[in-house]
């Protein structure tokens, strides 16, 4: 089998088999902790300028399914597994992982130690990193990992999104979450027209917002907040998306013209532009939030959701938080105070907010999951529970 | 939420005596329990009749009581401790029963007891089958189609509804017992016959059978605010229909993607709110049809069980200790992650390795069981192995499993090739058959039919395995053909990456040498002299290496980095016992954890070796680090190659590591305590007779054939009856008495094949002598004997399996004054440095040895709970160079109450077998009845043991003509004591001529109503039943089971009977008294 090699900007160089299309390809090394879920990793945009580690030894087992795409193509710029798969086995399924990789041209690599991996990045730090195929020369290889561009202040937002604006109509289907606190949502009608941003939009986003009841205009992540203005939407959604929140400054201004003329509700980097919009700051995390076990507390319930995350920069808080506070800690902004609703358990990150004086709120984490637990799938009733004490 | 004050103390129920289907994994999670609640503050009761239980030491709980598990019992704690509440989730079935029962007689609320972890409408909810079905309804979830009936004619209207297959689930009973697929009308009825009988409340469900669909398992946590969380997934490579207890189980689930997986969490979630567990862990079952995804609930259980003890081997999550927690009122984001020692335990684990189970099964034990795999547990116990994939994971579970495979080694011989002359027509026909009905050996026969040809297609639809799995498997095999392909250029082999890929693969260097036809050296030296390449340890963490480990819990796999990262302090390495299989159970295990106690003691590093999941051994709390690894030559020296140990201590874990005291002593490592030379002078038959000779003991007269001829003039010369047995044996495996040369003939020709390497032992049989154990510890200058049990079963019966009492209780002192000077002896000669145990026989005022083994016995956890010493602790210190003196040990207490040991037998699982007692061993467990009085103590063994003695009602009668005078005896003392005597009409005619009252009752030969149909009438209350010739056992066969089958008391013993007879004498006497181990042993 052909060798290939992955090379991290330290000098530490990994020696594997190639997998997927044959390269050379330069990223982020980062590592996902999810047990299942590789195809809705590899196809969500957010990891746009990344080269994912699954910590999972076996990848690929239930092949590839049309169904359980997070966007159009996969967007990760590599992919590094112990091992992938040969065989398929699921009843859904109708492609083989390779298959995909090759498609999507990402280029991979497999028979790599990713727990020795994983612990280096856990120590030194996530970095730029090369996965070649094309020779197994050490120097170069590290050479070019050193080169990489940073994702620091970097604009992906723009190499993800959509073209121009379209509709989405599809919700969950089957498989929508049992969960859900308000019964069966499918038979729910379509009461809202939402405006969702595209900074690097996953699809499950989209079919969650259609299970509650909305009617959703996709649009690209450089639209203006008159365009949006001019669409008279009862309610703008934030993206998810890739990189650093500093890089889309054009985002932040859009959304600080549209705090308190539309409910707001934003997940992941549409969360952390939301909070740059109201002037907090936000950080690079050491090695990121990368999985489906991430415990999350609702500081105002005290009950913990079981998150899924993905992201690499995270909201400054008041000040360093040690210990889960009594009760959620308020920060005064330009445009009114903000709750700080929700903490991680493992770090005491934060999580999520709420403004009190205007209808906006946010959640670092993915309670559309795909991949993860649906404990916070409840977010999108909120989003229309908005919405509706708006209408009221 | 902080812990609840309202309660001071709390009452838990252990699950008693090891039985299939609930084994030590119980002791794991009560003692975890124990301790976390002991931490707390909690004042904690406990009570459980299994004597070989860690939770059991009088230090894990504030009041112990080695008492029956029945409600008068619990009862009686109840009013002599006054809990505040009752953790009902820890024990099991046993506990969970034991509750139920509890609180239909109100007996929870007279005392103002609170149930804590699961109200007693959750366990009703999730136990009976009716209400299950009905709560999943309500929430949506699917079940199979289903009926419960009381009745075989309800039975036969929900099967019109169900159809076949059936499946057949009695309510309330553990592991399946009971339970059983139906694919006609008359199997059927017979099946439901049984099934309504073994229900306590004689409750049936019937069942749509979703055989052949991919099976799972979730282990899920809740805490008092609802938060909850899935600990983790788990999957069967044996698809429905083989009980998950019975199934190869793989964590994570390998073929679910997100959106399934998420779905069966959610609907898990909805599970454990529905059936309302308020807090702990309950494990859920799920089937998922591999054709379209659909899916079904099974079943829940409402407590911690093998699954979450699996899980929390597989994970790193102590599920039982975080459950004590929650019961007591904490959230789990209260409760902190001890393995990464930041994070909290409110997430869900992550693990970036794989598990794979394999259960161990004893059906060799038991002659006529169906080996059959259903959905009732059969198996006796299970290995776990951990490794980066799951074709090593696999190939590690197989040499854990100590059947002597070295992999997946063929049953056809085809390893290395299949040769023109092999018959493939008979083999394909083998195979089609074994294929089809899940057996122990499907596994390997699959790898077989890989290697004749046949497609993963044609494997699915034989056997419904995934395919995903018969791929892992298929590229064992395919690695194995280019293995055996290379095997002419064996140095390139050696020295070339195809080492390090089989390595990576899982192969051990036996399996290795074996395919390529070489010496295991070779392979292992050619592994070794690799400049850089080496085994690595990677740590399970809970968190796929996001969070640092605190906790060193390693595993061995063939990766680019080591954590083992060993520290430079003094250790010890202790090896575990390996698998539960009958002969080497928990007791073996329990010396283990002494060990490793005993040695933090005294500041020394312990370093635990095993591959049992369900052990307390293995959780990573008891040593200072775990290493999960089969107990094999390679595996255990390659971790003392990385760990550099002081020593390594053999004598705890049973034969598992006493097979490995040669090889590693020849490999340089100490092996602390007697030398294993002593060890091979005991077993070696030659060696220990001039040991004997020299030290003038009587044995038996014996020989030893190495052919059938050698064994005719040896039985000839010490005459009939005689015991046979192959060298080398634990568990009196394959071990016989006969009679006559016939039957010699007969066990020389099919049991055993005599050869130079392999003799047969024969024995002269000491009919009717009395069957002593005795356990002792040496510093090699004093011997203290600290037990001297008298067994009541006389010799012939395998030890294990005869119950027995500490002090004698028949014997005089002149007798057992001999055999403490006969255990000293033997001790000093043999250079004892630790734990020996001896059995004796004695017939008249004669005493044989039987056998000494100088390491740690069965009996120590026993002995050491009847005379309140920790024996296995003094012995390891004694190993680590303190003498008895310095412990302050140089007598045994000799202690005023008596103690009865009963074994416990797991029969009611295999219909039609026998359950006479024999030289071979059969019973799983075991339990302790302590009293004052003798009587009252056996009495209490055979209440812990399932079948507790009558006070009144009719005995039945049918010995052998020898026993006829000893039947006198004891029908004598039961007319006195009112009883009324039924007998055959042998046994009646000779009671008769000596003056007892005794009724004549049909044999079942000779015609009806006979003793089988009073038997089911419920108008016998218990059975003394002895027989002699191999026809007399088929003819009263029915009746030992029909006893067996209405849990009557019966006996095959006379010397049984005659306890029996004492301890209805005892309990007509006198009422029920208790007393904890802590008053017991206050000194």
């Amino acid at each position: 089998m052909k060798k290939a090699l992955l090379a991290l900007a330290d000098g530490t160089v990994f020696e594997g088999r190639a997998l997927g299309y044959e390269g050379e390809t330069v990223g982020e090394v980062v590592f996902n902790t999810a047990m299942t879920g590789y195809q809705e990793v590899l196809t969500d945009p957010s990891y746009k300028g990344q080269i994912i580690t699954m910590t999972c030894p076996h990848i690929g087992n239930y092949g590839v399914t049309p169904e359980d795409m997070e966007s159009r193509r996969s967007w990760a710029e590599g992919f590094v597994v112990l091992e992938a798969s040969r065989l398929v086995s699921n009843w859904r399924s109708q492609q083989t992982i390779q298959e995909m990789l090759t498609e999507a041209k990402v280029v991979a690599i497999e028979g790599i130690d990713t727990r020795a991996l994983t612990r280096h990045l856990r120590e030194h730090g996530s970095q730029q990193g090369i996965i070649t195929h094309l020779d197994s020369d050490r120097t170069r290889a590290v050479g070019r990992a050193k080169q990489a561009p940073s994702i620091i202040g970097r604009d992906l937002a723009t190499e993800v999104t959509c073209a121009r604006s379209y509709e989405w109509t599809t919700g969950s289907g089957d498989w929508i979450p049992a969960t859900a606190i308000e019964g069966p949502v499918d038979e729910r009608p379509t009461r809202w027209r939402v405006v969702a941003y595209d900074f690097g939009i996953k699809h499950n986003i989209l079919r969650r917002l259609v299970d509650v009841g909305c009617h959703v205009t996709v649009v690209p992540a450089a639209t203006s907040a008159a365009e949006v203005a001019a669409l008279r939407p009862d309610g703008v959604f934030l993206s998810n998306g890739p990189g650093d929140p500093e890089g889309v400054p054009y985002a932040v201004k859009a959304v600080e013209d549209l705090i308190g003329r539309f409910p707001i509700f934003g997940i992941c980097l549409g969360h952390q532009i939301l909070c740059l919009a109201f002037g907090l700051k936000t950080y690079k995390l050491k090695f990121g939030h990368h999985g489906a076990n991430h415990p999350v507390m609702d500081l105002r319930t005290r009950k913990v959701e079981i998150t899924s995350q993905n992201h690499n920069f995270a909201v400054q808080g008041p000040g360093p938080i040690r210990e889960v506070p009594k009760a959620p800690p308020v920060v005064e902004t330009r445009y009114g105070s903000l709750s700080l609703t929700h903490i991680s358990l493992n770090d005491y990150s934060i999580e999520g907010m709420v403004c009190m004086d205007h209808p906006v709120f946010s959640v670092q984490y993915h309670p559309e999951a795909a991949p993860g637990p649906h404990d916070a799938s409840y977010l999108f009733d909120e989003f229309v529970r908005l919405m509706e004490k708006q209408h009221a | 939420m902080p812990k609840r004050t309202d309660i001071q103390s709390i009452l838990m129920i252990g699950s008693g005596p090891i039985v299939i289907g609930q084994a030590c994994e119980f002791d794991y999670s009560g003692t975890q329990a124990c301790k976390a609640l002991k931490a707390e503050g909690y004042r904690v009761i406990l009570i459980n009749s299994n004597p070989a239980t860690i939770m059991t030491d009088p230090e894990m709980a504030d009041r112990t009581y080695v008492e029956p598990i029945t409600v008068e019992v619990v009862e009686s704690v109840i009013a002599r401790e006054r809990p505040d509440a009752l953790l009902p989730t820890m024990g099991g079935q046993t506990a969970l029963n034991t509750t139920m029962g509890l609180v239909k007689q109100g007996i929870l609320e007279k005392y103002g007891v609170t149930l804590i972890g699961a109200s007693a409408e959750a366990i009703h909810k999730a136990e009976d089958r009716e209400a299950f079905k009905q709560a999943m309804q309500r929430i949506g979830l699917r079940v199979p189609k289903s009926g419960t009936a009381h009745s075989r004619q309800e039975a036969v209207d929900i099967l019109e509804m169900v159809g076949f297959p059936a499946i057949i689930r009695p309510s309330f009973t553990m592991g399946g017992t009971g339970g059983n697929i139906a694919y006609n009308r008359e199997e059927f009825e017979k099946l439901i016959d049984w099934a309504l009988a073994m229900s306590p409340v004689s409750q049936v469900l019937i069942e749509e059978s979703v055989i052949g669909w991919k099976e799972y398992e979730l282990e899920v946590m809740r805490d008092l605010k609802d938060n909850v969380v899935i600990v983790c997934p788990i999957e069967n490579f044996d698809p429905m229909g083989v009980h998950t207890g019975d199934s190869i189980t793989v964590a994570p689930a390998m073929t679910l993607t997100d959106k399934e997986y998420q779905r069966m969490r959610d609907a898990a979630l909805r599970v454990i709110r529905e059936i309302g567990v308020d807090t702990g862990g309950s494990n859920i079952q799920f089937g998922v049809n591999p054709t379209n995804g659909e899916m079904v609930v099974i079943e829940m259980n409402p407590r911690v069980s093998r699954s979450s003890a699996l899980a929390s081997k597989a994970t790193g999550f102590p599920i039982a200790k975080i459950a004590a927690k929650l019961a007591v009122g904490y959230t789990l984001d209260e409760i902190t992650n001890d393995i990464t020692g930041v994070t909290k335990a409110s997430f869900e684990p992550t693990i970036d390795y794989v598990v794979v189970k394999i259960p161990r099964f004893a059906f060799q034990k038991f002659k006529g069981s169906d080996p059959t795999l259903t959905t009732q547990m059969k198996s006796v116990g299970e290995v776990m192995a951990i490794g980066r994939t799951f074709k090593e994971s696999l190939q590690k579970a197989i040499r854990s499993l100590e059947l002597e495979l070295n992999g997946l080694v063929s049953r056809f011989g085809i390893d290395r090739g299949v040769l023109a002359e092999f018959d493939r027509q008979a083999a394909a026909d083998k195979l089609d058959r074994v294929l089809r009905n899940p057996l122990p050996e499907r596994l390997w026969y699959m790898a077989d039919a890989m290697r004749l040809g046949l497609t993963d297609k044609e494997l699915f639809e034989t056997t419904m395995v995934d395919p995903w799995f018969l791929a892992q498997v298929r590229q064992l095999i395919d690695f194995e053909r280019t293995l055996v392909g290379h095997a002419a250029d064996l140095g390139a082999v050696l020295n070339g990456e195809l080492l390090w890929d089989a390595k990576e693969l899982g192969f051990s260097d036996d399996r290795i040498a074996s395919l390529l036809g070489c010496e295991v050296t070779a392979v292992t030296s050619a592994r070794m002299q690799h400049p850089t390449r080496r085994v690595t340890y990677k740590r399970v963490d809970t968190c796929a290496a996001e969070f640092e480990a605190q906790t060193p819990y390693l595993y061995s796999t063939y990766g680019r980095e080591c954590e083992s990262n060993p520290s430079d302090r003094r250790k010890v390495v202790i090896l575990g016992g390996g698998p539960n299989r009958i002969g080497q159970g928990i007791e073996f295990d329990y010396c283990c954890v002494h060990a490793a106690i005993s040695l933090r003691e005294e500041g020394i590093d312990t370093i635990m070796v095993n591959c049992n999941p369900e052990t307390v051994s293995t959780d990573y709390d008891t040593s200072d680090r775990l290493y999960f690894e089969p107990l094999t030559q390679e595996d255990v020296l390659n971790l003392i190659d990385r760990e550099q140990p002081i020593g390594v201590v053999l004598q705890f874990g049973g034969q598992t590591p006493l097979k490995l005291a040669l090889p590693l002593s020849k490999a340089g490592v100490k092996i602390l305590g007697t030398s294993p030379d002593a060890i091979d002078l005991a077993e070696d038959r030659e060696r220990f007779r001039e040991l004997l000779t020299k030290l003038g003991l009587q044995q038996a007269e014996s020989g030893m054939a190495r052919s059938i001829d050698e064994s005719v003039q040896i039985a000839r010369k010490i005459s009939y009856p005689v015991m046979v047995r192959p060298s080398y044996v634990l568990g009196g495996r394959s071990m016989q008495i006969v009679y006559d040369e016939a039957g010699l003939l007969e066990y020389m020709q099919s049991a055993v094949k005599a050869s130079p390497k392999h003799p047969v032992l024969i024995d002269k049989y000491l009919a009717d002598a009395i069957e002593i154990d005795a356990d002792a510890i040496s510093d090699g200058h004093t011997v203290v004997v600290a037990g001297i049990m008298e067994h009541i079963e006389e010799a012939g019966v395998h030890s294990g399996d005869s119950a027995c009492s500490l002090p004698p209780y028949t014997l005089d002192k002149g007798i057992v004054g001999e055999i403490e000077r006969q255990m000293r002896m033997l001790a000093l000669e043999l250079g004892v440095v630790g734990l020996m145990n001896a059995q004796f026989a004695v017939k008249g005022r004669t005493i044989y040895v039987l056998e000494v083994n100088p390491r740690g016995s069965r009996t120590v956890p026993f002995v050491s709970k009847a005379i309140g010493v920790p024996l296995a602790k003094l012995a390891m210190k004694v190993m680590m160079g303190k003498t008895l003196k310095e412990l302050g040990f140089t007598a045994a207490p000799l202690p005023a109450h008596f103690s009865v040991k009963e074994a416990v037998f797991p029969f009611n699982k295999f219909p039609g077998v026998d359950v006479l007692l024999g030289p071979e061993m059969k019973s799983t467990g075991e339990v302790m009845g302590i009293d004052d009085d003798f009587g009252w103590a056996f009495a209490k063994s055979q209440a812990g043991a399932g079948a507790g003695l009558p006070k009144t009602g009719t005995a039945f009668l049918s010995v052998k003509e020898s026993d006829r005078p000893a039947a006198l005896e004891v029908g004598k003392v039961l007319n006195r004591l009112g009883m009324r005597i039924q007998g055959t009409s042998g046994t009646a005619g000779y009671l008769r001529e000596h003056g007892l009252s005794v009724e004549v009752v049909n044999k079942v030969t000779e015609g009806r109503p006979h003793i089988v149909d009073h038997i089911k009438n419920g108008s016998v209350a218990l059975v003394v039943n002895t027989v002699r010739t191999a026809s007399a056992h088929a003819d009263s066969l029915s009746i030992r089971r029909e006893a067996l089958h209405r849990g009557i008391p019966y006996f095959t013993t006379m010397r049984g009977a005659h306890a029996a007879a004492m301890g209805i004498e005892a309990i007509l006497k006198k009422t029920l008294s208790i007393r904890s181990l802590q008053e017991y042993h206050r000194s």
